[in-house]
């Protein structure tokens, strides 16, 4: 199929940017769409201009880094897909693909499709430890988990850390990034030891990097391709006022 | 305390206090469109219902409380809550523009719904109607025949003009898609989350707005109509 993208290009950071038109022809149906834009970028660097930068690892959807907004939607619009695993049968002949970097102050454009999506990484930072054994590998069922708490942290777990919801959301708010860190180690005995501290520092950690306010919208839940619920957002609410509200004076080996 | 002054520095804190003065704010609005619905109810030896009522709110607690002193209390609550509501909303919406402030060449609203898109300017045309609607019920200041203390009365004579009529229709309708987001807003935003109920938290807010709404707008239509003079 041939199909008329419009693709951001950006050469830095300070560089303001614009979209450029590209001619695609010949895809295949059965080409994701990190490959339509390898065929694309293969014709830029034979014809001598710069290839259209983009982050990409494993493409089987598992390491969240190749997130792009395509045609105004977090990763295509396949749910439940990242976009190195949308295919090209998802669009038509003659179709126009509009593809942007994801747009937040807390994820500044590094180059064309690349943001810089450090500030999760310091999100997850300031959550400090949780209590497990080193060493030898644990007994897998030692310490017992009741089945929805392992089921519910496990669902949160599966978050790539791709900033979809953040792209998605129009406060570019990442709650629901930071409410699937925070529950995930909420919801298990290993994460209890810093439970109450964590909700606040992430919280925080989050605010500092510039990212907005949730504002419930929900756009969020449904452009994440791993599909986490904004039940966790509700969650780590919970969590954040529960901590406050039961924070104890800090007057060491007095209080129960 | 450290922990109260993280939650209030945090996007999260400010939308708990969003949240909370909302809560006072759509109680008091149902126990308004209650007290309104008087003006169905039939009169008693020559005194209107919506009268009686008005009198019961301004002597309500007496002789415990002096005169208007519920009524008074209620008033500051009010203006504290729409002072928090209105200051949280101005800082949150200062924080998201900061958060996004270029948009998609090519967008699409996934999910959002109309509601939720319009909080912000919804809640600017109801705090401009709260004002007007003070000073046109309570102090009198825009109706054209007010007349001290005489409710049912100037309930009436407001209502005959289509004018007025239209201008309380449109602020209703900004009230129920306030808080047909509001409401479920709320839940989501004290955590008040279960498996077992979440889904029956955007019905319950459904049902809450369209419940105010027609509440409201039904005294007013049977004026128009010349059903209650
Ligand atoms: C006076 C003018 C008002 C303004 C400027 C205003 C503005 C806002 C804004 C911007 C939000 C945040 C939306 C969100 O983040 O989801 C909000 C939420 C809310 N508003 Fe208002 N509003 C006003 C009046 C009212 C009134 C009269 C009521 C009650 C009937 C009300 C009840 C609520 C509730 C319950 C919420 C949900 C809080 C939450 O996010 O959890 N508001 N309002
Ligand atoms: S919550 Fe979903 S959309 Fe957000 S970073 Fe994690 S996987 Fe991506
Ligand atoms: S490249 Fe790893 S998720 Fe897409």
């Amino acid at each position: 199929m041939n199909l008329t993208l419009h693709v951001w290009r950006q050469s830095g950071p300070r560089d303001a940017g614009r979209h450029e038109r590209y001619e695609a022809s010949d895809i295949s149906e059965q080409m994701s769409f990190l490959e339509l834009l390898d065929v694309v970028n293969e014709r830029l660097t034979n014809e001598g201009k710069e290839p259209i930068a983009f982050e990409h690892d494993c493409r089987e959807g598992i390491c969240g880094s190749c997130g792009m907004m395509i045609n105004g939607v977090p990763h295509g619009p396949k749910t439940l897909t990242t976009a190195c695993q949308l295919h090209m049968r998802s669009f038509s002949d003659g179709d126009e693909i509009w593809i942007e970097p994801w747009r937040a102050t807390a994820f500044p454009v590094l180059k064309d499709l690349v943001v810089d999506r450090s500030g999760f990484d310091r999100i997850i930072e300031s959550g400090g430890y949780i209590s497990v054994r080193t060493g030898s590998a644990p007994d897998g069922n030692a310490v017992p988990i009741r089945k929805e708490d392992a089921d519910a942290a496990f669902d949160a777990a599966t978050c790539i850390g791709c900033g979809a919801c953040v792209a998605a959301c129009p406060n570019a708010s990442a709650m629901l990034f930071t409410a699937a860190k925070v529950t995930h180690l909420a919801k298990v005995p290993q994460g209890q030891t810093q439970r109450w501290d964590r909700v606040l520092s992430m919280v925080d950690a989050h605010d500092s990097e510039g990212f907005g306010n949730c504002t419930n919208h929900g756009a969020c839940q449904e452009a994440c391709p791993k599909g986490i619920s904004i039940d966790y957002i509700a969650h780590l609410n919970r969590d954040l006022i529960k901590a406050t509200l039961t924070a104890k004076p800090d007057v060491s080996g007095k209080n129960a | 305390m450290r922990r109260v002054v993280t939650l209030y520095r945090t996007t999260v804190g400010k939308k708990v206090l969003m949240a909370l003065s909302g809560v006072v704010l759509f109680g008091f609005i149902f126990a308004h469109m209650l007290g309104n619905l008087k003006m169905l109810a039939p009169a008693t030896d020559g005194h209107f219902a919506m009268d009686v009522y008005a009198e019961f709110l301004r002597e309500v607690g007496y002789p415990l409380v002096p005169h208007g002193g519920v009524l008074w209390t209620a008033r500051l609550v009010l203006l504290v809550s729409v002072g928090i509501h209105v200051l949280s909303a101005v800082q949150l919406a200062r924080l998201s523009r900061a958060a996004r402030p270029s948009g998609y060449a090519k967008e699409d609203s996934l999910s959002l719904s109309y509601a939720s898109q319009t909080m912000r300017w919804g809640g600017v045309i109801l705090l401009l109607f709260v004002i007007y609607h003070i000073l046109h019920f309570t102090t009198g200041q825009v109706h054209s025949s007010f007349v001290s203390g005489a409710v049912h009365q100037n309930y009436v004579s407001a209502f005959q003009s289509p004018l007025i009529f239209l201008v309380y229709f449109v602020a209703q309708t900004a009230l129920c898609l306030h808080l047909y987001h509001g409401v479920w807003s709320f839940f989501q935003t004290l955590g008040l989350s279960h498996p077992k109920y979440n889904h029956l938290r955007r019905p319950f807010a459904a049902g809450f707005a369209f419940t105010v709404y027609i509440g409201f707008l039904t005294p007013p239509t049977l004026v128009m109509t010349g059903v209650i003079f």
